[in-house]
Parts: C-alpha cells; sequence; structure tokens
C-alpha cells in the first residue's frame, strides 16, 4: 500500500507539472463570477435574459443558434421570460414555411415551436459575407472550446493591438486568447453598445458576462436539473451505502471473519 | 456445493425443476461456496456486471431517438439532450458509463495481476477476459464514433487507416471497412449496427466467464486452493451479495459525481463540433482508456510495426499463464513480483500520460521506453521470475494461517463436489 502511495505520488506530480508547464506556454484565461458554477451552481435569470439580448443585437447578425426553439425561453432553468414575452419574442423574425397547397414557399412571422431565425441561407452565404470564415453555430460553442465560459469570455475580452512584429492580414484581428492569436471576427463589444432594460450598465466585462452565461445555457438547458437531481441521487446513494455498511457489518458478525 | 442433491420444495416448483433446472442454478448461485477472505479489489466483478447492464440499457433507450446518418446524428444527439425527457440524463450515463466501466475492467485486470488469478486451472477464464476486454475497446471505439463530432470523425479516419498498414491488400480492406473512399455515412451506419451488436456478444461471453469460474471457484488474497465448502468459504448470498452491494453503492457515488457535476470532463471538447471532412483537429486523441495503446502505437516508426506492437501488447495478455512460470499465485508471497508489479503498474500509467501528449521529443523517448518495458515485463522478467524467485512459505488454509502448505493442498480440480455444475 505504501508503494501504491508513493508511485501515485510520482504521476500525480507528473500530471501536475505538465498542467503547470502547459498554463505558462498559453495565456491563463480570464474569468468571472460565475453563476452556474459548482454543485448548486444555477443560472442568473436576469444575466440571461440580458444575455439573449446581447445575443440578438451583436452576434444574432453571424452567429445562428440552430438548436435552440423559441418555446425555449419561456422554460424551467432558462431566461424564463414568460410565454407571452417568448411569443411576443418569436413574432419579431420572419420563418421560411412552405410549401403551401399552391407548391409556393413563403414566409410568416416565428411561433414558440419554431427554431431561431437562421442569419444566412447557408454556409457558402455565410463565408463569403465574412471574408471566407464561417461564423460557428454558438448552440453548443462553450462546450466545444476547451476552457468552456472561460475561454469564450476572455476571447470576448482578449482583443489587443498586435505586438511588435506581428503583422497582420487585411480583415484579421488579433486576440490574446485565441487559439492561434488570429481571429477574422472583429472586436464585438464596445461600451454601451446594447441598452440594458434593467438599468444595468453596459460595460464590456458585463456584456461578455452575461452572453457567455447565456451560451452556457444554450450549450446545457438541463444544468439546473442536473444539478438538483445529482444532489439529491449523491444524499440518497450516500444513506443507503451507510445502510448497507451496517447491514452488511451484521451479516458479516455471524462468522469470525472482518469485512 | 449442494446442488446435486437439492430438492425444491413445492410440488410445481420440483415438477418444473425436472424439466428445466433453473432452480437447481439458483440454488447454485446463491450457495456457492466463496473464500472468505476476498477482499474489496474482488467486488468489481459485480460492478462490471452492473456497468454492463446499465449500458445496454441506457443504449437501448439512446438508439430510440438517434439517427445513425451522416447529416443528422450530430443533431439527433443534440434533440436527446434538449428535447427528449431525461435524455441528458441518459446519455450522460452511457458516456461517463463507458468510462467508469473501463475504469472498473482495469482494477479488475490488475486485481487479476497481483493475485495471480489467470494461473492454472484459471486460464480459461483469464482467456475469455481478455475476449470481453477487446470487445469492449471495440464497442467503445463505434461508440465514440455515433455522435459524429470532429473527434469521432477523425479519430474513426486513424483507427480505420491503421488496416492499410497490411502489406499488399491494406488499402482495399480500408475502402471495404469504410464502404467507400473516406470514413463517410456508410461506416456510421455500420459502426452503429456492430455498437448494437457487441454488447450482446459480450454479454454471452461474459456468461461463460462466470460459468468457467464457477468451475474452480474463486481464487482469493493469499492464492492457495481451498477445500469448499468449509470453514474457509462463505455462501455468496448473503455474505458476498451483501459486500458487493456496498462496493457497488461506493463507485456509483463516484460514478454519479461525474454525470451529475462534470458530465464533459471526461470527454473531449471538439466532439461538440459537428464532424467537418475538410478541417482536421490540432491534436486527434482516443479516449483515456485507450491511451496507453496509443501510445504504444505512435512510440514505434514504422505504421505496419507499430499496428502490430499495439494488437501485441493485448494479445500477450492472453499467453500470460503460460509466460508466468511461477507456481505462486498470490504477489502477497513474492516478493520480488510485488516490485515488479507495481513497476508495470506505473509503466501503463505512464504510457497513458504520454498517449495524451504530442508524440514528439522526450514524450516519444518515454513512449518508447515506457512500451519497450511493457513487453519485457511479460517476454522477460516474467519468465526468468518464476524461476529464481525466493517466495515467503504459504499458509495452510485461510482460517489457519500456519505456514507450510503447499499450492495444490487441495486440489480444486479433484474436488468432487466442483464438477456438478
Amino acid at each position: 500500500m505504501l508503494k501504491f502511495v508513493k508511485y501515485f505520488s510520482i504521476i500525480f506530480f507528473l500530471i501536475l507539472s505538465n498542467i503547470v508547464s502547459s498554463a505558462e506556454k498559453s495565456e491563463k484565461l480570464l474569468t468571472t463570477d460565475w453563476t452556474f458554477k459548482g454543485p448548486f451552481g444555477k443560472f442568473d435569470r436576469a444575466s440571461l435574459q440580458r444575455g439573449y439580448q446581447v445575443y440578438q443585437e451583436v452576434c444574432a447578425s453571424c452567429h445562428s443558434l440552430k438548436y435552440m426553439s423559441y418555446r425555449n425561453l419561456s422554460e424551467e432553468g432558462g431566461p424564463e421570460f414568460s410565454v407571452q414575452e417568448a411569443k411576443a419574442i418569436a413574432s419579431n423574425f420572419e420563418i421560411l414555411d412552405g410549401p403551401n397547397p399552391d407548391g409556393e414557399m413563403f414566409t410568416r412571422s416565428a411561433k414558440l415551436s419554431d427554431k431561431f431565425a437562421m442569419p444566412y441561407a447557408n454556409e457558402e452565404e455565410a463565408k463569403s459575407a465574412n471574408g471566407g470564415a464561417y461564423p460557428p453555430d454558438m448552440s453548443v460553442l462553450v462546450k466545444a472550446r476547451k476552457g468552456g465560459a472561460d475561454y469564450v469570455y476572455s476571447v470576448l475580452l482578449g482583443y489587443e493591438d498586435p505586438p511588435v512584429g506581428i503583422k497582420l492580414d487585411e480583415g484579421v484581428h488579433y486576440n490574446k486568447y485565441m487559439y492561434g492569436n488570429k481571429i477574422k471576427m472583429p472586436a464585438p463589444l464596445s461600451e454601451g453598445l446594447v441598452e440594458y432594460a434593467d438599468g444595468t450598465s453596459a460595460t464590456e466585462q458585463q456584456m461578455a458576462k452575461d452572453v457567455v452565461s447565456f451560451l452556457m445555457w444554450t450549450a446545457e438547458p438541463h444544468l439546473e436539473q442536473r444539478h438538483k437531481i445529482g444532489f439529491r441521487a449523491i444524499i440518497y446513494l450516500f444513506i443507503l451505502s451507510i445502510l448497507v455498511y451496517f447491514s452488511m457489518k451484521k451479516i458479516w458478525s455471524r462468522i469470525e471473519t472482518e469485512v | 456445493m449442494s446442488e446435486h442433491n437439492y430438492q425444491p420444495k413445492s410440488k410445481f416448483g420440483k415438477w418444473f425443476n425436472d424439466r428445466l433446472p433453473l432452480l437447481t442454478l439458483a440454488n447454485h448461485l446463491t450457495d456457492y461456496p466463496t473464500p472468505k477472505n476476498l477482499n474489496y479489489w474482488w467486488t468489481f466483478g459485480g460492478i462490471l456486471t452492473f456497468c454492463l447492464i446499465t449500458q445496454i440499457i441506457t443504449g437501448l433507450v439512446l438508439a430510440m431517438h438517434y439517427i445513425a446518418h451522416a447529416d443528422l446524428a450530430f443533431s439527433s444527439v443534440e434533440h436527446i439532450m434538449r428535447d427528449v425527457n431525461y435524455g441528458w440524463l441518459i446519455r450522460y450515463i452511457h458516456a461517463n458509463g463507458a468510462s467508469m466501466f473501463f475504469l472498473a475492467v482495469y482494477i479488475h485486470i490488475f486485481r487479476s495481476l497481483f493475485y495471480g488469478s489467470y494461473k492454472s486451472p484459471r486460464e480459461i477464464i483469464w482467456i475469455l477476459g481478455i475476449m470481453i476486454y477487446l470487445l469492449m475497446m471495440a464497442a467503445a471505439f463505434m461508440g465514440y464514433v455515433l455522435p459524429w463530432g470532429q473527434m469521432s470523425f477523425w479519430g474513426a479516419t486513424v483507427i480505420t487507416n491503421l488496416f492499410s498498414a497490411i502489406p499488399l491488400v491494406g488499402e482495399s480492406i480500408t475502402t471495404w471497412l469504410w464502404g467507400g473512399y473516406s470514413v463517410d455515412n456508410p461506416t456510421l451506419t455500420r459502426f452503429f449496427t456492430l455498437h448494437y451488436l457487441i454488447p450482446f456478444l459480450i454479454l454471452g461471453l461474459v456468461v461463460l466467464h462466470i460459468w468457467a469460474l464457477h468451475v474452480p471457484g474463486n481464487n482469493n488474497p493469499i492464492g492457495i486452493d481451498i477445500r469448499k465448502p468449509s470453514k474457509d468459504t462463505v455462501s455468496f448470498h448473503p455474505y458476498i451479495v451483501v459486500k458487493d452491494l456496498f462496493a457497488l453503492l461506493l463507485f456509483l457515488i463516484l460514478f454519479a459525481f461525474f454525470v451529475f457535476y462534470s458530465p464533459n470532463v471526461l470527454g473531449h471538447a471538439d466532439n461538440y463540433i459537428e464532424a467537418n471532412p475538410l478541417v482536421t483537429p490540432a491534436h486527434i486523441v482516443p479516449e483515456w482508456y485507450l491511451l496507453p495503446f496509443y501510445a504504444i502505437l505512435r512510440s514505434i516508426p514504422d505504421k505496419l510495426m507499430g499496428v502490430i506492437a499495439m494488437l501485441s501488447a493485448i494479445l500477450i495478455l492472453a499467453a500470460l499463464p503460460w509466460l508466468d512460470t511461477s507456481k505462486i499465485r498470490s504477489a502477497v508471497f513474492r516478493p520480488l513480483y510485488k516490485q515488479f508489479y507495481w513497476i508495470l503498474v506505473l509503466d501503463v500509467l505512464v504510457l497513458g500520460y504520454v498517449g495524451a501528449m504530442p508524440a514528439e521529443g522526450l514524450y516519444l523517448l518515454i513512449a518508447r521506453i515506457g512500451t519497450a518495458y511493457y513487453f519485457a515485463h511479460f517476454l522477460i522478467i516474467l519468465p526468468i521470475l518464476g524461476k529464481v524467485e525466493k517466495t515467503l512459505p504459504l499458509p495452510l488454509s485461510i482460517s489457519e494461517p500456519i505456514l507450510g502448505g503447499s499450492l495444490n493442498a487441495e486440489p480444486a480440480r479433484s474436488d468432487p463436489n466442483t464438477q456438478k455444475l
């Protein structure tokens, strides 16, 4: 057993030293006081609602949310807009539907059951409108990047003038946290870009935090339920294992063997 | 064992049992004499059975909602995560369940290595176990392809490309496996079919594995043969059942932590990007449980030799009962083997670690040393060790720790009761 501990600590040290050395290589990510982290983490409704506003007014012109439906906006565990509000939001968007009985495609305003309207008709159109770079769908973006919410938050706030010696092509921007440091998306946020209805001051940090929280929710719409069920499941298993432990002790006491 | 004179109490029971002796089987399983000194490392057999059943049940439900099509697979998984009732829970149990399954199987295998459970008369149990392990790897790999994310696609490309290393027919075999000229929809549909099939093959092998186990009975921490039933044994029910249940509950607590609080930590972020044949991820890495073999594969500069080395690393285990020349089973009485055992554990962990790193510089060097040592352990150290090692004296029985026992004090095979299953 002693040896086991010894070897285990060697491994642990190996892994730890690598984490430390890799952290030195790349920039340490920015973070903020996320409300959804930890075993009791929940979303901040107001922040998600503001985040939706930022998404809609800033991101949605290029980035789709193709796995989200308008009904999700009023569902439990999300921004929890009222059903009326969600309906009103949906009705602002035009959706291509059809064909009708005459075989014609037509547009109509969106309903709760519709998926979020797409900014571009197809990937080719998206690329040609963005200098050849495809703005990724943001439905699961936070889960699709190493570093998660911290990474997306850092990229949003990581725009800088390029260091001396780095030459950027036309339409390419320098970002401290982006993989490879080059990004085609221009800095999306600037002080006061949106006007929050609840009076929160729209600083870059605030907008970044709100929109990343919102994107965390779109990536994990059942996060709150997961945390809640998980806590109950673990408490249940813990109590049951104590009961079974004493049952086991009792049963094994019939014979003279330690268990 | 008492099954040969077991008589059901009810008249119907007797009538039924004379025609299909299910009650005799049930009686055998409850009465099955088990060494009373089994420690908690022995509880992983039960845990693994639980893992297999869990994977099959959650997998069945997922298959009801999943669509095996290159254009729809990724979005059908998102549909499961978002719109299917508790779909997120089922999928996270299934995805993390694979990791838990491998965690348990590695503990189970290394327990066997420590206590010499693969030695005579348990060679067939061991070989069946290796077959189960191989099928598990195939099932896990194909399962990882199904969500059709970037790692799915590129992992499938890398692994299926290994077959192209076969001389002359390699390219044709790869094309045949793909069902086309690259990993695409035909590959996905056949992987789904096989992923659905393999767990049931595993289930069949598990039945054989347990059947073969019940012939000689369990090995035990001191590795001597014991009289069954005797003072050294307890009946499987309730003693072992309750102990296995307790261990399973502790295992489930760990399982639940992954499922509920870090469901994606064992996966790779790139697999939440839909597969794109035009964009290669920066690092293509398999799931953690395949990393030691991935390290062995990449440590050899020649592709064909790399594939052969990787396959040999697994298949060499099947020859282990004959490579290990020591008559003593348990490492408790083998002071030198015990040292080498822990070095092997360390070696496999290091291989797993470098398997996750880029194959260059120091990592590549470590991978090569680790690979060489891995084979040396089985091909050089074990055969010699059995001949030169001075082992400690064995006790007579579990209950009487009097020294002077020999390995086959009560040869299990000549026990009249054990031949009656």
